[in-house]
């Protein structure tokens, strides 16, 4: 018996209890088990009405059997009735049991939610409690018609007390999650927010979770939570270890209080107002500086308690992915994490750093720890830790590690566990196709997953390689070369033997001039596997087979015999016999012009999202695996001063894919005709009389990206990527453009033209050559533009670029980023001299002005780096305000030469700009003016 | 959190709290498949594990296992937490608690359970204010 029964034992029920333990066999403890069930139900059906006790010992023992794991039949009706008993004692123990065993019996249900409804109203708050906590517990739909209109009420009302408050906010979460349409939105919903500011820490813990999950569905109604949530949670931690006094737990302040307010504040983007924005990341750091702070206890439950509150809150600052110094304090401090002790931190730091890894800001700090977790593959002796280094790995990899990274989870396939080897599989064919640049490592990585781990390669896995070599005829030679060797191993997975097969029927001819591996040795070479494998292998086989027919003349009647074999013939197969059959005929009546047109080289695969890709969203889920590339574009989209551009996301192709992640949303507006309405082509190449495409979406956002910078990449669609790179000094310029086909099948009629309007073209001279009017899949060719800038000009050039991409035909229209700054010569002077020149140009002509709101954070350095960016010289320590910034320079054109200077006056209280430019032309100006004030 | 279940070593259920609907055939086939899983894993392995998609977290106190399933965004080491201070809790009741006290006595590992986490979600972390709310029920059985 145990050392402490409080309340009123039931004597009956530890006996009962007792009996079981002591059972010796499961037979014996069902045979106990229907003693006491016959006994209770005859108690419950006699003539003698039972008492209080009994009935609560009973309806005790009925639960205890049910959770041994036994089907309770009875006892809800008594169960019921104690629930309008007015011993505490009975109704809890009715609560208990209803609470378990909820039967959704409609008519049990209407007296239980009538008992609720008279304890509700009790006024007693311990009964009031009970009543909150069987609502929460069951949380039916036939409870949330009975109580949603309620619970908000009694949450609100001003004398209720803070235990029923608690139990109310929750009971209501709960009936939210299952029925949200029941629950009102309402008055009530600003009052509850103002619970966040309650006294009582445990309200304001419950309230909060119930404020963070309405605030996901209806983040407008709940958006004024955001600031009080910022002070409370600087409240707490900014506040002493002993301040908080029960609620702070191994000397941390209020954990789970924190963790909820941080998960809070990830309903929304970061504050828009700045005291609150500072006052958070003021939090921020303090967490992050609390965790280099020596612990204040030695026991585990302080390091889980503040690491959780640290992990919640680099999970906001990856959320806010807006704040780089943050995003790169967090990831050292999960790179000190990686190599902790504990097997739980080093686990958690890895599946952090996997969303952070898709942050532009951080990706490239997450790509410093490379080593520790390819270490950590090696050596962790967990395997769910291992996972997430794999993970990691996954998403960490680009370009520049790709190679690395692939063969560092090929290696560790060998030995991975079974439970993750066809993901790892997976992950490593997506990887290798993706950053492939040379096609033969693709080739030859496929291969070498198909030899570590052949059954765990699924369909796709291989359809996909052989989709990839039919479509780049530059791999066709090597991947017929490489299986050919590959299939010597004398066992061979019969994945290999697929691939082998039909890579060798169709580009066999590649490879056969070499006597070691002419036409009859591929052929028995791929015979020899045969009757080792399974009939659909078979099957591919003998289309091998009579591909081989056509392409190799001398192999015929070898494989006419073997198709006429009985073994092939009479097949039991129906599949297979009538291949034979078939097969054997065409190859007999068949002339050979009639051959090389049925057996024709495959053509080109449509262009189409990767299956495997799609098999591995499938596997974790949709959200879970977002391709990486699309997730970082989506997200620089609206982060702009990143050190790279943001490629568009302008789709002007209807690709099966193009809306997969949603960013095709974007309304394709376009952004007014194109200026070449009776305009000049400055290169006249294009034989295709089709009207110029309207610009494409997001044209305009990526022309003031490059206003400040030089090079980047314009535009990007599922076919296209052009890339710029230009220099300019004085009023010349040259501007490289490079066409990316990031398909694999070819451009034709390739046509990049060059639209300038009368105006734009007496102002600014632009010459260029043709290029080659076919682009071959993947490959990128370059056109060089030299550019003299004759007088000041407003408009840009317009580059169309028409062609044909298998069968239709493709228009893109974008404005080519040629602004007047880019021919700026920056100049250093003192303040003295400034002041001096500015004064001469006060005339109203010379000076323009524009007060604008600000569009991105207003961040000092990026602001430098922007007037620096658009050409003219930064001048420190020139402005008697030091938050201003004040830039000096002179445009070079061939006419003239115009002195310009620019200040530049932020006022963060009101997230404005006053830009005011001065120079010795109005509309050079004006211009100015325009371009720098879109990009702060 | 989705649910929580304490069982033993020997694989018995002693306590089972589920704040999401499901039927009693999927809650036992959930149970089973859990606690295979669990007390396969070895001593020194990390208290976190992927199941189906949830996150599973789980810690041994002598010979009961806590295993709590929690959804994607929630954190793993605060339930952790949350796991330790119902042993807290449990504890302080039954002074010193073992085993056999959450046997005997399983509808007051209920209550207390009910009054620390309401509907998956913390709904009061002091010790004090939760073992009040106990002790003042346990006043009431007594005088009624």
């Amino acid at each position: 018996m145990p050392a402490v029964s409080k309340g009123d034992g039931m004597r009956g029920l530890a006996v009962f209890i007792s009996d079981i333990r002591n059972c010796k066999s499961k037979e014996a403890e069902i045979k106990r088990i229907n003693k006491e069930l016959a006994n209770i139900r005859s108690k419950f059906k006699g003539d003698k009405a039972l008492d209080g006790y009994s009935k609560k010992k009973y309806v005790c023992k009925l639960l205890f059997i049910f959770l041994l794991g036994h089907d309770i039949d009875f006892g809800h009706m008594e169960a019921v009735n104690l629930l309008s008993s007015n011993r505490y004692t009975e109704k809890q123990i009715g609560y208990l049991f209803i609470s378990v065993l909820v039967n959704s019996n409609s008519e049990l249900i209407r007296l239980i939610n009538n008992a609720i409804k008279n304890d509700l109203a009790s006024r007693n708050p311990t009964f009031m409690g009970l009543a909150l906590h069987c609502i929460a517990n069951v949380g039916s739909r036939e409870m949330a018609e009975a109580f949603a209109g309620e619970i908000p009420k009694i949450l609100v009302a001003g004398d209720t007390m803070d235990s029923v408050k608690q139990s109310a906010a929750l009971c209501l979460l709960r009936l939210y999650r299952t029925s949200p349409d029941l629950v009102p939105m309402g008055d009530w919903t600003s009052r509850v927010v103002h619970l966040l500011n309650d006294q009582h820490l445990g309200v304001v813990t419950a309230a909060t979770s119930l404020i963070t999950t309405l605030a996901q569905k209806n983040p407008e109604e709940f958006k004024t939570s955001v600031s009080l949530a910022v002070s409370r949670l600087s409240r707490i931690v900014t506040s002493a270890s002993t301040d908080l006094q029960d609620y702070t737990y191994y000397f941390v302040p209020a954990p789970w209080l924190s963790v909820k307010l941080l998960r809070l504040l990830q309903c929304y983007p970061p504050p828009e107002d700045p005291a609150v924005r500072g006052r958070l990341t003021e939090c921020l750091e303090t967490i992050l500086n609390k965790a280099q702070e020596p612990p204040k206890s030695k026991k585990v439950q302080h390091s889980n308690a503040k690491n959780a509150v640290l992990f919640e809150a680099i999970s906001l600052i990856i959320h806010h992915d807006s704040e780089p110094n943050l995003l790169v304090r967090a990831c050292n401090q999960l790179g000190q994490f990686l190599q902790h002790r504990e097997t739980n931190l080093r686990y958690l730091a890895l599946e952090s750093m996997c969303t952070l890894a898709s942050s532009e800001f951080s990706h490239e700090a997450v790509k410093t720890h490379i080593e520790t977790v390819i270490n950590a593959l090696k050596t962790e002796r967990d395997v769910s830790v291992r996972q997430r280094a794999v993970d990691l790995l996954y998403a960490m990899c680009d370009r520049s590690n790709a190679q690395q990274i692939v063969a560092e989870m090929l290696s560790y396939l060998e030995t991975a566990d079974y439970s993750i080897r066809e993901e790892i599989v997976l992950k490593v064919a997506i990887l290798a196709e993706k950053y492939a640049v040379d096609y033969t490592w693709y080739v030859d990585t496929i291969l070498n997953l198909i030899r570590i781990a052949g059954d765990y390669v699924s369909e796709e896995v291989w359809y996909r390689v052989i989709q990839i070599v039919i479509n780049r005829d530059d791999v066709q030679g090597y991947a017929a070369k490489t299986v050919f060797e590959a299939l010597q191993a004398p066992a061979c997975h019969e994945n290999l033997v697929k691939v082998g097969g039909y890579i060798l029927g169709e580009f066999g001819n590649l490879i056969a001039g070499d006597p070691r591996s002419s036409p009859l040795i591929q052929f028995n070479l791929l015979h020899s596997k045969f009757h080792l494998c399974s009939v659909p292998t078979r099957a591919l086989l003998l289309s091998t087979y009579i591909k081989f027919v056509n392409l190799f003349p001398e192999v015929k009647t070898t494989i006419q015999d073997v198709l006429r074999s009985d073994s092939q013939l009479k097949n039991a197969d129906v599949e297979l016999q009538q291949r034979a059959v078939e097969y054997l005929r065409l190859s007999t009546v068949a002339s050979t012009d009639i051959l090389a047109t049925v057996l024709e080289e495959m053509p080109p695969f449509p262009e189409r999202e990767s299956s495997i890709l799609a098999k591995l969203k499938k596997k974790k889920g949709p959200n879970t695996v977002t391709d990486l590339e699309d997730a970082k574009r989506e997200r620089s989209a609206d982060v702009n001063g990143g050190p790279e551009p943001a490629p568009a996301s302008a789709a002007s192709t209807p690709s099966p894919s193009a809306d997969l992640l949603g960013l095709g949303a974007t309304p394709p507006a376009p952004v007014g005709p194109p200026p070449s309405s009776g305009g000049l082509l400055v290169d006249v190449f294009s034989d295709s009389p089709s009207a110029v495409a309207p610009l494409a979406p997001g044209s305009e956002d990526n022309f003031a990206r490059f206003v400040c910078k030089n090079n980047g990449v314009l535009f990007e669609n599922q076919l296209l990527q052009i890339g710029l790179k230009s220099e300019f000094r004085q009023n010349l310029g040259r501007m490289f453009i490079f066409y990316g086909n990031k398909t694999s099948t070819q451009f034709l009629n390739f046509t990049p033209t060059l639209i300038c309007s009368d105006d734009l073209q007496t102002n600014l001279s632009l010459q260029t050559k043709p290029v080659d009017p076919t682009v071959d899949g993947g490959a990128q060719v370059q056109q060089v533009v030299n550019i003299e800038c004759v007088s000041d000009f407003t408009e840009a050039p317009v580059l169309n670029i028409q062609f044909r991409y298998g069968g239709t035909f493709q228009n893109v229209s974008v404005k080519l980023p040629i602004t007047l700054n880019k021919f700026f010569q920056p100049t250093e002077m003192a303040s003295q001299d400034f002041f001096q020149r500015w004064k001469q140009l006060s005339s109203p002509q010379q000076e323009v002005q524009n007060i604008f709101k600000a569009k991105h954070p207003m961040d000092t350095e990026i602001t430098k780096a922007k007037i620096i960016g658009f050409g003219s010289a930064l001048l420190e320590d020139v402005d008697p305000n030091p938050a201003n910034f004040v830039g000096a320079g002179i445009i070079h054109t061939k006419t003239t030469q115009i002195g310009c200077l620019l200040r530049l006056e932020p006022n963060l209280q009101a997230q404005m700009y006053r830009l005011t430019l001065r120079t010795s032309k109005e509309t050079v100006s004006q211009r100015l003016c325009e371009l720098l004030s879109e990009q702060f | 959190m989705q649910f929580m279940l304490l069982f033993s070593r020997q694989g018995k259920l002693r306590l089972q709290k589920w704040y999401v609907p499901l039927s009693d055939k999927e809650k036992k086939k959930i149970t089973r498949e859990l606690v295979q899983t669990v007390l396969a894993r070895k001593p020194k392995m990390c208290s976190f594990l992927e199941w189906r998609d949830l996150k599973i977290v789980y810690k041994r106190y002598a010979s009961l296992y806590f295993c709590c399933a929690i959804e994607d965004q929630d954190n793993e080491l605060i339930t952790l937490e949350i796991i330790h201070r119902y042993v807290e809790l449990l504890d302080k009741y039954f002074g010193s608690v073992c085993e056999l006290d959450i046997i005997f006595n399983f509808e007051k590992a209920y209550f207390i359970l009910d009054e620390f986490l309401l509907g998956g979600e913390v709904q009061e972390t002091s010790k004090k204010n939760v073992l009040k709310a106990i002790e003042q029920a346990d006043l009431l059985q007594e005088v009624s």
